[in-house]
């Protein structure tokens, strides 16, 4: 009795456990804070900064790094590239999570939750930009949802179901790409009506492009990142064809996203020539844009490109750590550090201690929510009655 | 470099532009070759 206690606790109180419990319950008890107060007991947004770091990080950074769903499933459903088909599920399930957790996220910075569904269903905004991305992340949430469904039905036995879901793959999975254009470029289109306010070297014509293209190899580099982890702390639910096919996710996946990001760093200097910008580049905030542009972006995609020609997948691995760093520098920069770039530094934003903690917070519930899917559900491997299937 | 009007700045900034697309357009196809050459 004693002994199968010890066993029960021990399983249960593992340190993963322990950490995540408290950020949680220390995350809700800001949350109260946050939506019996008000947003100003909690932030040091004010008029000036409107937008802090749950819009920076917890959205912009969220839905790029999420964008490894579309990429991964648009190889395999669109462009037939089936040895990438291993990489489909654990892709998918990190971007529904991730996006879920976006709109989680936005509660806490609008506010008002209940008031959520009314661009959608009752005031709709048609000339926003804004109304364009709720559209779309209520749209490819949804999308998402049901391309997660199948890995459900799948443990939960419901068969039928399960076949007649998955009989819309690629219905799903070219919509998801429409959708993922859509508000991946707008995202970056939001700060197109802020010139005065976005630093020259950051602010381009051609934003709402750089946030698409470099979404794209976020996304790969996050499918990458997110294989290392669930190879080194969930190696016991992989099956065969998963450990047999990630070498080749991975060489593929860092082939492509060097080549896309030699592409984007192009169409960076193309940016810098058409607004003729180049005298920036020598102070210091141009220190500051190389530092982004040939420190996490030039170089990880030499990394990539060395790691793809060597077969070297610990160097790709390495080039996605650093690029999924450059991404969020390169959305933080977007919306915080380089935005407001003319105030005095008394004026300047920076969050405050409780809204780090949410993003956390937040970041640790996706965390759980994974572990626990992979843990339950076919994703890291095939369900024994559906391999004919694939 | 100094401008007196938006032509002067347009053909100033067209012109670069243009040299620096026709750059990437001779290097991406030999920056893929470069990437896929060892491939089976």
């Amino acid at each position: 009795m004693g002994q199968e206690k010890a066993i029960t606790e021990k399983q249960y109180f593992t340190p993963f456990n322990v950490i995540a419990g408290i950020i949680i319950l220390v995350g809700l008890i800001i949350s109260i804070l946050r939506f019996t107060k008000g947003i100003g007991a909690v932030t040091n947004l004010d008029n000036n900064n409107p937008w802090g770091l749950w819009i920076g990080f917890d959205l912009l950074c969220g839905v790029s790094l999420a964008a490894g769903g579309y990429m991964t499933s648009s190889a395999c459903y669109i462009f037939g590239l089936k040895k990438y088909h291993s990489a489909v599920r654990p892709a998918i399930l990190t971007a529904f999570i991730g996006y879920a957790l976006v709109v989680f996220a936005l509660n806490y910075d609008v506010g008002r939750p209940w008031k959520l569904p009314y661009p959608i269903f009752y005031s709709q905004g048609t000339s926003s930009l804004l109304f364009e991305v709720g559209l779309c992340v209520f749209l490819y949430l949804t999308v998402l949802f049901v391309e997660t469904t199948p890995a459900a039905f799948e443990w939960l036995g419901f068969k039928k179901i399960r076949n007649w879901v998955v009989r819309l793959t690629l219905v799903l999975t070219i919509f998801g790409v429409v959708l993922s254009t859509l508000h991946q470029s707008s995202l970056g289109a939001l700060f197109l009506i802020a010139p005065s306010k976005l630093h020259p070297l950051w602010y381009s014509g051609y934003l709402h492009v750089y946030f698409f293209i470099s979404s794209m190899f976020a996304g790969l580099s996050m499918v990458i990142f997110e294989g290392t982890l669930a190879h080194k702390w969930l190696h016991d639910k992989m099956d065969e064809t998963h450990l047999a096919e990630s070498r080749g996710v991975v060489l593929g996946f860092g082939k492509a996203a060097s080549f896309i990001m030699m592409g984007y760093v192009g169409i960076k200097v193309i940016g810098l020539a058409v607004d003729n910008n180049w005298h920036y580049i020598t102070t210091g905030w141009g220190l500051w844009y190389l530092l982004e542009l040939i420190g996490f972006v030039l170089f990880p995609a030499i990394l990539y490109s060395v790691g793809s020609r060597e077969k070297n997948t610990k160097l790709i691995r390495i080039a996605a750590v650093w690029t999924v760093l450059g991404i969020v520098l390169n959305r933080l920069n977007v919306s915080l550090i380089a935005f407001n770039w003319h105030l005095p530094s008394a004026e300047r934003y920076f969050p405050s201690f409780m809204e780090f903690f949410i993003t956390l917070f937040i970041i640790t519930i996706g965390v759980v929510v994974y572990r626990f899917a992979v843990t339950k559900m076919p994703i890291l491997y095939e369900h024994p009655e559906y391999k004919e299937d694939h | 470099m100094e401008f007196f009007t938006l032509h002067d700045f347009m053909t100033y900034s067209k012109g670069i532009t243009y040299l620096v697309m026709g750059a990437i357009l001779v290097f991406m196809p030999l920056y893929w070759l470069y990437l896929t050459d060892r491939d089976d």
